[in-house]
């Protein structure tokens, strides 16, 4: 469904990703695992054209997105959950969602507000908050609600569980798992193993930019030595 | 009483433009970060095309739809300026976009006069409401209460669109994140374009409106642009209710000070703008402004660092020429050097805080002006002697910046640059408002160097001394490591009073030392001319520098006095054409587009690829 080829990204001059070749195939999630600084939300960000990879190419469902503008690879069906949850602070929850909401699509969930608040039922109660009175675990879940209400058909998400308790960490795997059996595609960018344990089918590790391990879970698994070089467990 | 509420009416009722026209500019920045220098130049251009329109549509419908076509028209006009111009440049480092908006204000000002013509036009007056009514004795016209009700109408329909709406929370939340909105699957582009026409709209809507009280003219953009800076300052940026808030204080002000206080009615309206942003940094109902959160844009900036031997004489060369000038040319090339000279001084004192310390100054005529003024009032009122004089210029001068300076930089980024627009503007209005000492108007004269520098050829050679000791002396201060604090508080704030550099302090003095520095050029200045006039302190002052600067490089160490002396140089030849704005203008913008770097990060580049100069290693 979505395929990075040969990706290279800079900032300025600074080369930040380094020939990387993954795929997702539809209907599967895929951590993307390394430590911090390793890559993983540039590789988010160049999937996204947010930073335009140098060289290389994404496709997204058999078309190249490559540096298309951010906003119609967004409205392709690829939703995008960024780390530090961005959300709209001067906003409320309902207005944040109001941003994020795209006209149906194909083949993919409609989402409405209701809809979310079941997903989350925390953000129902507050619906009617700015987004900065929300707790850290409250604002990670109304970046994913927020995406969701694009409709997509794939999601990035980055680094759903930093920074947040553990109660919320779990629930947002619950909620991981719940889109996937709903047919979501979700590439998913972790340091944390064991959440990427409890929801990924497969795994992709990198390190300074450069991809190390392509491969499934079980398959990672059964090499510890991997896990032990390239992730701080 | 009578007269107190007719008067709180007229100060109502001329709120109404000002507000349109400052919720406008506060709404495209909110955005698109862009302050739109060249606002009032939409607010004029909806005088002009409103006038037009209520030439040929007859009667009360025609009056009204006059004024609303004017607004349409005025925001298509923006839009066009924001496709063909802004959108190039919305990458490019905020000084960038507002030299971009300042090349705006010059092709429109050329064209209004091609289209219009110089002599000012008077205001069709409302059908209908040609009248007065008398309330409680006294005559108000019909035509402010019409005013005074349509204004809260405006700014509630703009309230309910910003806040209701769909289109309205994507403004806001773009003012948060436009990155962030974008990745949500929200074409950015036509946001931006959408808010720009609402915000040009507003500003032609504005001038349309005040046609019956203030008719047209062509120095209306400029005239407004004041007052809308002080408006938005002091409503805080963003905010609409404040901006209304703001224009209605202003506004109230301004007519009671026509009657009380005549000599100080434009004073007045800085010094309320000075006393709220002492007590309220960001404006009565502003928020604070977090100035590049998103990451520095645009190319890094290389490492200053001394010149190599090959540049050195080049430099040796070239002074040694202007050296033996007053030996090979006439006596109108030495005066003219003389000038061109003190303009690069004044350039150079603006490029080093600009550029070194990112202090983006639109009033530093302040001290060159500030600088002239001291030197000539002490001549005329204590016949002080040229040698002093000089010396008091730069001094009084720097006693300004400090204090300025203090103010101003307690806000940053664009509340800074309007503040230091409006002290500007003070002592404009200062010079020109306060005859009896300043003469107004009419200057201050007769102020002539001490006769061993009389001549022409002595006084160029003590210029000479001036302003290229200023000019190196500039250059030495970012080599040592007070340019690297400067620097370093430029390009991360934070990071810098981390590692122990007290930042605010580095730019105060920054600050000062580029004052002193214009108060330099100015004394050399007015001894030069012999005389002062109010316009060595206005606005247009300021800006003249800010361009010469950015045409020159801001991102270069030279570009401020290189970019002076080729301006001042050819624009005696330039302002020999009828319609020299519209070319410079039209100049100014492709430059902005095409060659960002300015004079002399081209010829660096250029030198680079023939191997004239050495590329340094980091930027290989």
């Amino acid at each position: 469904m979505l395929e990075v080829k040969d990706v290279n990204s800079f900032y300025g001059k600074a080369h930040v990703l380094n020939d990387l070749n993954f795929s997702v195939d539809a209907g599967t999630v895929v951590a993307l695992l390394g430590r911090n600084g390793a890559g993983k939300t540039t590789t988010m960000k160049s999937i996204m054209q947010l930073v335009r990879p140098r060289s290389g190419t994404v496709t997204y469902k058999g078309q190249n997105i490559t540096s298309w503008p951010s906003h119609k690879v967004a409205r392709n069906g690829l939703g995008y959950v960024p780390e530090e949850r961005r959300i709209f602070t001067q906003l409320t929850v309902l207005e944040n969602l109001e941003v994020g909401r795209q006209p149906p699509r194909d083949g993919c969930t409609t989402w409405t507000d209701d809809m979310v608040f079941d997903l989350f039922p925390n953000l129902a109660e507050r619906r009617n908050n700015r987004g900065k009175a929300l707790s850290g675990g409250e604002q990670q879940m109304l970046t994913i609600a927020r995406t969701l209400m694009g409709n997509p058909a794939f999601i990035l998400l980055d680094e759903p569980s930093e920074g947040i308790a553990p109660v919320i960490v779990e629930q947002m795997a619950r909620v991981i798992l719940q889109l996937k059996s709903e047919g979501l595609t979700v590439l998913l960018s972790e340091q944390n193993l064991h959440f990427a344990q409890a929801v990924a089918d497969g795994v992709v590790i990198i390190e300074h930019g450069t991809q190390k391990f392509v491969g499934t879970l079980p398959e990672l698994q059964a090499h510890p030595e991997i896990r032990d070089q390239y992730l701080s467990v | 009483m009578g007269l107190f509420i007719a008067q709180i009416l007229t100060g109502l009722a001329n709120a109404g433009a000002l507000f349109m026209v400052a919720s406008g500019l506060s709404l495209i920045f909110g955005v698109t970060r862009v302050v739109n220098f060249a606002h009032g130049s939409f607010y004029m251009l909806g005088a002009y095309v409103g006038y037009s329109l209520m030439q040929v549509l007859p009667g009360m419908v025609g009056f009204w739809g006059a004024i609303l076509l004017a607004g349409i028209i005025v925001g298509l006009i923006g839009v066009i300026v924001e496709i063909c111009v802004l959108r190039p440049v919305y990458s490019a480092p905020e000084l960038f976009q507002l030299v971009a908006t300042f090349g705006v204000i010059l092709v429109i000002q050329d064209l209004a006069l091609m289209i219009w013509g110089p002599q000012d036009l008077l205001g069709p007056r409302a059908p209908g409401l040609k009248g007065v009514i008398r309330i409680m004795g006294e005559p108000v016209p019909q035509y402010d209460i019409a005013l005074i009700v349509i204004t809260p109408f405006v700014a509630f329909g703009l309230w309910y669109l910003i806040t209701k709406t769909r289109v309205g929370t994507l403004v806001r939340a773009a003012t948060q994140d436009r990155e962030m909105v974008s990745a949500l699957g929200v074409n950015q582009a036509w946001l931006f374009t959408g808010v720009f026409f609402l915000g040009c709209a507003l500003a032609g809507l504005g001038g349309a409106l005040q046609l019956p009280k203030g008719g047209a003219d062509l120095l209306m953009d400029f005239t407004i642009l004041g007052s809308v800076f002080v408006v938005v300052v002091i409503g805080g940026m963003g905010s609409l209710p404040g901006a209304y808030l703001a224009a209605v204080i202003i506004s109230v002000l301004n007519v009671f000070g026509v009657t009380y206080a005549p000599q100080s009615t434009l004073v007045l309206m800085f010094v309320v703008m000075v006393i709220v942003l002492m007590f309220r940094p960001f404006g009565l109902l502003g928020k604070e402004e977090i100035a590049g959160e998103h990451g520095q844009v645009g190319e890094p900036e290389r490492p200053i660092k001394p010149a190599g031997n090959r540049v050195r004489w080049l430099v040796a060369a070239g002074l040694l020429i202007l050296g033996l000038l007053p030996f090979y040319s006439g006596n109108f090339a030495v005066v003219l050097v003389t000038d061109i000279m003190i303009f690069c001084l004044f350039a150079a004192s603006l490029h080093f805080m600009l550029g070194q310390g990112g202090l983006v100054s639109f009033g530093h005529a302040a001290f060159f002006g500030g600088g002239a003024y001291a030197a000539a009032l002490f001549v005329t009122y204590a016949n002080t002697p040229m040698e002093l004089a000089l010396v008091l210029a730069p001094i009084c001068a720097g006693l300004a910046a400090i204090v300025i300076g203090w103010v101003c930089l307690r806000s940053t980024g664009v509340y800074f640059a309007m503040l230091t627009l409006a002290f500007g503007q003070l002592l404009w209005s200062l010079a020109f408002q306060w005859g009896d000492v300043t003469g107004g108007d009419d200057g201050l004269v007769n102020i002539w160097p001490s006769d061993w520098a009389s001549d022409n050829d002595i006084y160029y050679y003590l210029a000479f001394v001036l302003c290229i000791g200023g000019i190196l002396l500039l250059r030495q201060a970012a080599h040592a490591p007070f340019g690297y604090a400067m620097r370093a508080a430029r390009d991360s704030a934070r990071q810098a009073e981390a590692m122990g550099i007290n930042t605010k302090r580095i730019q105060w003095v920054a600050f000062t030392f580029a004052g002193i520095m214009a108060g330099l050029a100015g004394g050399l200045f007015v001894f030069s001319k012999g005389s002062i006039f109010p316009n060595e302190l206005e606005t247009a002052r300021s800006f003249d520098a800010l361009i010469v600067v950015f045409l020159g490089g801001v991102k270069t160490l030279s570009g401020g006095w290189v970019g002076a002396a080729f301006f001042e140089g050819i624009k005696d030849y330039l302002t020999r054409f009828e319609y020299w704005r519209l070319a410079l203008g039209l100049s100014i913008i492709i430059v902005v587009i095409l060659g960002p770097e300015g004079i002399v990060g081209s010829l660096r580049k250029a030198g680079e690829r023939f191997g004239i100069l050495k590329v340094p290693e980091d930027a290989k």
